[in-house]
């Protein structure tokens, strides 16, 4: 069943020079969606676009069916999507049950301390840490605090923008299991990433965007191996 | 040697305090510093003595000089100016606001100051008016320091104020998410977020606070239309000194300025009261610009 479909997606930050132009991507109930591609590619602020950060200026966004193209940014979360930045992804000055509380101002009152709890069990590392300003997380804390705040939410999509940046490789390798954990739950989740091969061994189906619009589609599992995507994409990545 | 301006900076240090809050709060939500926040003292003060002479005078609860109609006139007078702050976000800073350049918005609130300032001068004249007229028995409370009813009302109601906002800030979710929008307004729209509602809910706040420092420089002073002027540079000073954002750091700001005034009354002279503001401004913005309170970090 399909969540999430963008239908040739135009945006950009100014009036006229568009940085998506005309990208198409989807994806289905429980998948995992890597979206690919080179500095520049217009990959996060794709994803910027349908999460409602980036004007759009043409194209459609789907999700659930429902048309929910040009919805405000702070209203996206109602509509059960959920977007989880690469930087600056968490408030440093708040703790860490006040970074999971916060988000919960979309919820009827009742449930905020019960979500609040269950993320901590999901989470155990924060749920030590509750009361420590979020500032004083180590990145991939921080990383975890940031997926946690977005599914308390109870999302329909999940889309993180570069989980991995700035993490060591096995913070990365702990970051994406626990992707692919929260995955197995039925949720879907919308991937971009720079750290190719760590996202595409946890990804189904992976898109390689080029210039604003997807130059490729595949299945994760044998895109690595696409010579279409050396040449588009990887071969420098491939050859080291 | 008396004690006296101890009391005496501590009251126009409560006063600096609770203007001082919404100070802080309209720079660190609403990225622009108000200038006319002082006028909304003025307005303040002025809306509640037209209630209290819409509901026929005041007559007092002795020991104090004022009477349930003033209690009732600060709290109608306190939501007549978070009104009026909300009309004049919606007519001129919100829609400069959306320009994203701050400095127009700076200079605009200059101008709201003074048109609001002209305003009251227009409708009540400029001449000084008081709620009440009685002189109060100070009664002497040790160390030479005499104190009178009024004064100590209005210290707890500062207290009953800075304790409820200080509590809405941690513990309530509006709370949570001025603070949250403070620290980093595009990820909190990201995590659903109503700005529309926080920018809202800052204005009520910092002119009904304004309102209730104004009615109470009022009682224990006098009011004119040049009041809330009068107390806008030791605001931004209490406001800075106390770091940008703080609800805390203000009162405390305030309260560091109001008794440095008295002091430099007491031990100077009172033609240095002014000065003193600006001298702590100066100071703090050069050895530590976030603050007692403030964090490097944004």
């Amino acid at each position: 069943m399909r969540i999430l479909d963008v239908r040739g997606l135009v945006a950009g930050y100014e009036p006229g020079l568009a940085i998506v132009k005309g990208a198409s991507i989807h994806a289905d109930a429980g998948e995992i969606v890597v979206i690919l591609g080179p500095n520049g590619a217009g990959k996060s602020s794709l994803i910027k676009a349908i999460a409602g950060l980036v004007p759009v200026s043409g194209g459609q966004v789907m999700l659930d069916g429902r048309d929910i193209t040009g919805v405000p940014a702070h209203l996206m979360v109602r509509q059960g999507l959920a977007f989880v930045p690469q930087t600056e992804n968490i408030f440093p000055l708040l703790t860490v049950a006040e970074n999971l509380a916060v988000s919960g101002g979309v919820l009827p009152r009742a449930e905020v301390a019960g979500r609040v709890g269950e993320m901590f069990a999901m989470f155990p590392d924060l749920a030590r840490q509750s009361r420590l300003m979020a500032g004083s997380l180590s990145g991939g804390q921080r990383q975890m605090l940031a997926v946690a705040r977005a599914l308390l939410v109870r999302p329909r999509v999940l889309m993180l923008d570069e989980p991995s940046a700035g993490l060591s490789p096995i913070l990365v390798q702990q970051v994406f299991a626990r992707l692919a954990e929260i995955r197995q739950a039925g949720l879907t989740i919308v991937l971009v990433e720079q750290n190719a091969r760590a996202a595409l061994a946890i990804g189904d189906r992976a898109y390689v965007l080029v210039e604003g619009r997807e130059a490729h589609e595949g299945r994760a599992a044998t895109l690595w191996d696409d010579p279409i995507i050396a040449e588009l994409y990887l071969g420098q990545r491939r050859a080291s | 040697m008396s004690l006296q301006f101890l009391l005496d900076g501590v009251l126009s240090g409560s006063m600096i305090g609770l203007g001082a809050i919404g100070v802080t709060l309209t720079y660190s939500i609403l990225r622009f510093s108000n200038f006319a926040h002082g006028d909304f003292m003025a307005w303040g003060a002025y809306a509640a003595l037209a209630v209290v002479g819409a509901l026929g005078g005041s007559t007092a609860l002795k020991p104090l000089s004022f009477g349930l109609p003033l209690l009732v006139a600060l709290v109608v007078a306190m939501g007549l100016t978070a009104l009026l702050a909300l009309a004049l976000d919606w007519a001129l800073f919100a829609r400069l606001r959306a320009r994203g350049q701050s400095i127009i918005v700076v200079m605009a609130s200059f101008g709201a100051s003074m048109a609001l300032r002209s305003l009251l001068e227009f409708i009540f004249t400029s001449r000084p008016t008081y709620f009440s007229r009685a002189i109060q028995m100070a009664q002497p409370v040790g160390l030479g320091i005499k104190i009178t009813a009024d004064q100590v009302a209005l210290l707890i109601t500062t207290m009953v104020l800075v304790t409820a906002m200080a509590l809405f800030l941690a513990r309530s979710q509006r709370g949570r998410e001025m603070r949250a929008y403070s620290q980093n307004p595009a990820l909190a729209q990201v995590v659903g977020i109503d700005v529309s509602k926080v920018v809202r809910t800052t204005w009520i706040i910092g002119a009904a606070l304004a309102c209730a420092a104004g009615v109470m420089v009022g009682v224990l002073v006098q009011i004119r239309p040049l009041m809330g002027l009068s107390l806008l540079l030791p605001m931004f000073a209490a406001a800075i000194l106390g770091g940008i954002g703080s609800v805390t750091g203000a009162v405390l700001g305030g309260l560091i300025i109001g008794l440095s005034e008295a002091a430099a009354v007491q031990f100077i002279g009172g033609e240095w009261r002014a000065a003193v503001s600006f001298v702590i401004l100066m100071a703090v913005l050069l050895v530590r610009p976030m603050g007692l309170f403030g964090v490097a970090e944004r």
